[in-house]
């Protein structure tokens, strides 16, 4: 077990191009579960894969346990990685496939069979040890490319979208199964995932990287109550944060015809940063609906209404001319239908406010 | 990936059945077709095979007699004539080279498919473009070389020659099969402690070696049935089966089901050889590891 730094790790793939890995700076603890998460082309599996020894480190450092990466085979890392499609030996059965890295660290044979059928146990496995892997459903090969990271107890886990083959029953289940383990094991884990929940739900810290740049490396309710930035904030909630760039008035905020009330705090915050305009952030459940009529709240139209039983998202557009969308989320059965006139207020004194040419948090 | 293969497997089997279900008279044409061209290539080895159980005159006759008393007098006439010395270094030559081709080949494969080398399509070109020259161009230069170095009616000249000249086609086969390896297969290898050598050796031959059996078969078929090489650089040591059979061919005399019986002796490792590579081509390349 050991921490993993990255220390202004680049990865360029063209010269003069924009670097895959810009600089990355992440300090990792001992034990800790961390998921990198961005979109397709943020960096986050070459950044991963640079971890992993099958990606050149072009600038800066890389360490585990303290020990500098660069120029160090994967083979010597002591890492062992997950892969998207699980890359199991299609002519080694499950115990051999499982077996493979303590045979290739000389582990004697008795202890080799001792290991993994103790891994296979944990796995639910045992009973599969001498099935081909073309044999097994989609979710047990997921098993066995995770017995093969564990038997040799690893100082590093690495996981490059490990659930994303798997349907979404079974990614549920696997979250779960895969984060408790981890746990147990206490090893250090890199987790790469494109899927917001799974990065939410799984990380003790999530890594949010764009164009090769790290956003924000911090705990899920930080990334979620506090966004570094625009970017952050609509990546990471599912609807995402309602986000409008508005001109600033002496109570809040003109939207459309209606002024929006801000809160003394958020306003100083305005003013402080010296903004005229500035991006709000409300999240979909930061409003309260009222009938339209009311006099107060923005005025909005719903356009459709998606029921999920505990609650509901309304899908609407505001009355400010541009027809700007905007998401709210109420209660099941609130009795909102499509075409319905309604009032928006923020009920939350805890909107989020960004400086609308660089996109940070003011 | 038991859920997407199964919901993949009826989709593609409609796929499949509705274009068969419209044209059902046009596939059935297809059937015939393929039925006369298969008769087509099969007829002359028929032919070659009953007249090589014929007596001379038997075989002469127009039409060719379908019903007559077979008789094994032509294989004893060819085996009297000593076609064994010629199986021996055709056999020789043709297993030597291939176990040569595949040894070179296969790293040669590696080099310009997995972890491809620098200007890989240049070096792919020189291998094909070794191809182009006729051989009758090369002969000449072929034959003073080899009489300088004193190797005519060598058979290891023969098996130089047969490398060289099975050597592109195998690395082009080899390399498409190690294309349809998964790379992850080998980082996955490199991360589980195994060096490159040893990756290789269990983790990717493995996997291609239905893909090495069919290299195998095509230069075991090539070297085999190789005529032109052997009949200008070998006499009396070395020549090879096809050396042989033509030797039978006389200006005078009947000949024919001698001929056959000796053309069949020499089909007939080839058939097996394709006979026993079947069963490890038809495993095809279809890996359980990735989706």
């Amino acid at each position: 077990m050991a921490e993993v730094e990255f220390d202004q790790a680049s990865r360029i793939y063209t010269a003069g191009a924009k670097p895959a890995v810009n600089r990355l700076d992440l300090e990792i603890e001992d034990g800790e579960f961390v998921v990198l998460v961005g979109p397709s082309g943020s960096g986050k599996s070459t950044a991963l894969r640079m971890l992993a020894g099958l990606e050149e480190i072009d600038g800066g450092q890389i360490r585990i346990g303290g020990r500098n990466m660069v120029g160090v085979p994967s083979r010597d890392r002591d890492i062992a990685m997950v892969f998207q499609n699980y890359a199991l030996y299609p002519n080694k059965t499950v115990g051999e496939n499982m077996a493979f890295p303590l045979k290739m660290r000389g582990v004697p044979k008795e202890e080799r069979a001792s290991k993994v059928r103790a891994a296979a146990e944990i796995l639910g496995l045992s009973e599969y040890l001498d099935r081909k892997p073309r044999a097994l459903s989609g979710g047990q090969r997921q098993r066995v490319a995770m017995g093969r990271a564990i038997v040799r107890e690893p100082q590093v886990f690495l996981m490059d979208e490990p659930l994303s083959n798997l349907d979404a029953k079974m990614r549920v289940s696997t979250r779960t199964e895969i984060a408790a383990m981890q746990r147990r094991l206490g090893v250090t884990t890199v987790y790469v995932t494109h899927d917001q929940v799974e990065a939410m739900t799984m990380g003790d810290r999530v890594a949010l990287l764009k164009d090769g740049e790290l956003q924000q490396f911090a705990t899920p309710a930080e990334l979620y109550d506090q966004p570094a930035n625009a970017f952050v904030a609509g990546f990471i909630g599912s609807p995402a944060m309602n986000l409008f760039t508005l001109p600033v008035s002496e109570q809040g905020v003109r939207m459309g015809s209606s002024e929006l009330a801000l809160p003394r705090s958020l306003r100083s915050r305005i003013s402080d940063a010296g903004l005229s305009t500035v991006q709000l952030g409300i999240r979909p459940e930061q409003w309260t609906v009222g009938a339209d009529g009311n006099g107060s709240g923005v005025k909005a139209q719903v356009d459709v209404v998606e029921e999920l039983g505990s609650d509901a998202f309304l899908y609407a557009h505001l009355d400010d001319g541009e027809q700007t969308p905007v998401v709210v989320r109420t209660s099941g059965r609130s009795g909102a239908r499509r075409g319905d006139q309604i009032a928006l207020t923020p009920t939350s004194e805890d909107l989020h406010l960004f400086d609308p040419s660089t996109g940070e948090r003011v | 990936m038991a859920a997407p293969t199964a919901e993949r497997a009826p989709a593609a089997r409609t796929e499949e059945l509705a274009p068969a279900k419209k044209g059902k008279v046009g596939s059935s044409l297809l059937t015939v077709l393929a039925w006369i061209v298969g008769i087509g290539f099969f007829f002359p080895i028929l032919w070659m095979v009953l007249t090589a159980f014929k007596q001379e005159a038997d075989a002469y006759t127009s039409p060719p007699k379908l019903f007559f008393t077979p008789t094994l007098e032509q294989f004893r006439t060819v085996f009297d004539a000593g076609i064994g010395p010629y199986l021996l270094n055709s056999l020789f030559a043709t297993v030597v080279s291939t176990i040569l081709v595949l040894a070179l080949a296969t790293p040669a494969a590696f080099a310009v498919s997995l972890r491809p080398v620098k200007k890989v399509q240049d070096v792919l070109f020189f291998f094909i473009s070794t191809k182009m020259l006729p051989v009758v161009a090369a002969i000449v230069p072929i034959y003073v070389v080899v009489n300088n170095v004193g190797m005519l009616d060598n058979i290891w000249t023969l098996i130089i020659l047969y490398t060289a000249m099975n050597l592109p086609i195998a690395v082009w086969m080899m390399r498409s099969f190690f294309q349809e390896v998964p790379k992850e297969l080998l980082e996955a290898a490199s991360m589980d402690g195994a060096s490159l050598a040893r990756s290789l050796r269990e983790v990717v031959l493995p996997v291609i070696s239905p893909g090495m059996a069919a290299t195998a078969l095509i230069c075991v078929i090539f070297a085999w049935n190789e005529f032109f090489f052997a009949v200008n650089l070998t006499a009396a040591r070395a020549a090879t089966v096809p050396v042989f059979l033509v030797g039978f061919i006389t200006s005078e005399g009947l000949y024919f089901a001698k001929l056959c019986a000796a053309a069949t002796l020499a089909a007939l490792p080839v058939v097996i050889a394709g006979w026993i590579a079947q069963n490890k081509l038809v495993q095809g390349l279809s890996f359980g590891a990735v989706k």
